[in-house]
């Protein structure tokens, strides 16, 4: 079902706590609210699910407007962050009880039931408490209960955020399977940029109550339109860095560089560069790449993986990202190479300067 | 001294247990002995005391009338106590904080201030001498206890719970019967036991609101006292009946009990 919000905000006690926001959701597949804790997610969930009035706008269902509505009318379902389910009833009561509060008939009820724990992999538990299972059970139960009912929005909150990460995986790899032919609209709240990029689908970037973007998630990944979407779709953060124009060269600080052909045209003075940790790199690994020197403060070793925390000559900490084991000595200068396709760059206002140029890998 | 510790918890049992011991050996005992001196047991053991009792309706509607104020006391304070607690919980409102704690203070005052004022409130509206007279006085400070204790439970279920109801199409009565209140049976159990203990020792306002129909055993107890002499075996064997109904309901909530603890709430 189209699911829409109009000029949506939301103030508690004097306090913004959504901006005006405008979101039309994909009906098909996922679509990923992607912002850090307190960014505003649940909020907008909220608002969506009816459990919270917008100060202002409108919520619309297929097009009718469901504002004033409550949630027991809007035949959504929802599950938490944290394993909720009905600790008084068994694992058969609690995915059965959305059915039973709208009448469905005994044997209907049965088979539904049994078909979304099938499904959830929850067969041997149906007569077990909530509190008897495993986490992952428990959050298996929560979702069962949100497919049983066949609704046409389904609300994930960080629903993986709580489960050890081998159970997570699981999870994430069977979720849009196990959406993909049933019709509602799925809304994911999440704080990882790696699982909106797992999750195929829409992502919809929130920071500080704002929707900062909504777009096809590689693309948003890919052509983030502002500085600030592509700040929260990356991990580790974008580096970014003051760069001058002059002609048809760039600069940041003493470092130099072609500017690329999109924006020879552009007037010269300040731009934002952003550029994302795997395309700084301590080997050099393309041609002319732009180098930089850096002073190294932390480093995390991941098996495949190196990850460097430097200073910049300007005074930025940035972040290198690189695959192998690389040897950082801690408090020394190290040389830093920039794939120059990795560059993001942005006028001072945060708007991208449009670029046919797309990056070579994600 | 390893050995000294290891009586440590047996003599506190002992002197535990010695004042209940005294008053049901007592029970046993003929008056005449129990005034004629000292001993460990009853040396002429007797059930005359219990028959008494049992057969007497004086005795025994003491009991019944008792038991009738005190289990619907407990009713009306947990039926009050559960919506006022969920208010508390769930709802930020203005003043509810000195709401809650005004709440509190009601159990902070002496039983003996209210006794005049309810004496005549009750007896000009007719209620004087009913049992639910004293249900109702009781509630003055059990409904601000309940309220407290339920406040707790319900504080450590997650809203989430509620949203997901409503999520599903429970309406917000038939959540709070079906899921809610199933949810928090420990702290209702608990909740209702403390009611039901307060009630039951409360003497003051239940001797001043009764005068026969609805008169407390422990009423019957001080009268009978004082007409006919000491009959000390017969009241020591209505004082070990009296701890019985405190008894059985502790079984039933010990383990709720241990919660209601861990919350801070008991």
């Amino acid at each position: 079902m189209a699911i829409e919000l109009q000029q949506v905000t939301k103030k508690v006690a004097g306090e913004m706590h959504i901006h005006a926001t405008d979101l039309q959701l994909y009906p098909e597949g996922f679509n990923v609210l992607l912002g850090e804790t307190g960014a505003g997610k649940t909020t907008l969930i909220k608002l969506m699910a009816g459990l919270e009035k917008p100060t202002s706008g409108r919520v619309l269902f297929g097009g009718a407007d469901v504002t004033k509505l409550s949630p027991q009318k809007r035949n959504i379902s929802l599950v938490h962050q944290f394993f909720i389910n009905y600790p008084n009833m068994t694992v058969y009561e609690n995915i059965a009880s959305p059915l039973r509060v709208a009448k469905y008939d005994r044997k209907e009820i049965d088979r539904r039931v049994r078909e979304a724990a099938e499904v959830m992999k929850l067969g041997p538990m149906l007569e077990r408490r909530p509190q008897q299972l495993s986490g992952g059970q428990q959050q298996r139960t929560a979702l069962a209960r949100a497919i049983v009912k066949e609704s046409d929005l389904v609300l994930l909150d960080e629903p993986l955020a709580n489960l050890d990460y081998k159970l997570r995986e699981d999870l994430r790899e069977e979720l849009p399977r196990i959406f993909a032919d049933r019709g509602a609209t799925v809304v994911y709240a999440t704080s990882e940029p790696t699982e909106a990029l797992l999750l195929e689908g829409h992502t919809a970037t929130v920071r500080q109550g704002r929707v900062t973007e909504f777009g096809r998630t590689e693309e948003l990944y890919r052509r983030p339109e502002f500085f600030e979407t592509a700040d929260v779709f990356s991990d580790p953060p974008i580096n970014s860095g003051e760069i001058r124009k002059e002609g048809s060269r760039l600069e940041l600080n003493t470092i130099t560089w072609e500017a690329p052909a999109f924006l020879r045209d552009e007037p010269d003075g300040p731009y934002r560069v952003g550029i994302r940790p795997h395309f700084v790199s301590p080997r050099e690994e393309v041609e002319s790449p732009v180098e930089l020197v850096g002073k190294v403060l932390v480093t995390e070793l991941s098996g495949s993986e190196s990850v460097a925390h430097f200073t910049t000559p300007s005074g930025n900490t940035w972040v290198s990202q690189s695959h192998g084991v690389h040897p950082f000595q801690i408090g020394e200068d190290h040389k830093f190479y920039i794939n120059p396709a990795g560059f993001l760059y942005f006028r001072t206002d945060g708007t991208r300067v449009s670029a046919a140029a797309e990056m070579a890998t994600l | 001294m390893a050995r000294l510790t290891r009586y440590v918890p047996l003599l506190y049992i002992l002197f535990l247990m010695l004042p209940i011991y005294w008053l049901v050996s007592m029970s046993f005992k003929t008056t005449n002995e129990i005034l004629s001196g000292l001993t460990l047991w009853p040396q002429n053991f007797t059930l005359e005391n219990y028959a008494t009792i049992f057969t007497d309706s004086t005795w025994y509607m003491g009991y019944v009338n008792s038991i009738t104020y005190v289990v619907l006391n407990t009713i009306i304070s947990v039926a009050a106590a559960l919506p006022a607690a969920y208010a508390f919980s769930r709802y930020r409102f203005l003043g509810d904080k000195h709401l809650f704690f005004w709440l509190l203070t009601n159990r902070m005052a002496p039983a003996a201030v209210f006794a005049l004022p309810f004496f005549q409130l009750y007896s000009s509206v007719g209620l004087f001498d009913t049992h639910i007279a004293v249900a109702l006085a009781h509630t003055l400070f059990n409904i601000p206890l309940a309220v407290w204790i339920l406040e707790g439970f319900m504080r450590g279920v997650p809203t989430e719970l509620d949203e997901t109801a409503y999520v599903d199409g429970y309406s917000f009565p038939k959540f709070f019967v079906k899921i809610f209140v199933p949810t928090i049976t420990a702290g209702i159990g608990v909740a209702a036991f403390f009611c039901f203990m307060f009630s039951w020792v409360e003497l003051l306002l239940a001797k001043t609101l009764t005068a026969v129909d609805a008169k407390p055993i422990a009423a019957t107890m001080t009268r009978t006292a004082s007409t006919s002499g000491y009959q000390l075996g017969l009241l020591a064997a209505a004082g070990s009946l009296t701890l019985i109904p405190g008894a059985v309901v502790i079984y039933f909530v010990r383990n709720y009990i241990a919660k209601g603890f861990a919350l801070g709430r008991v």
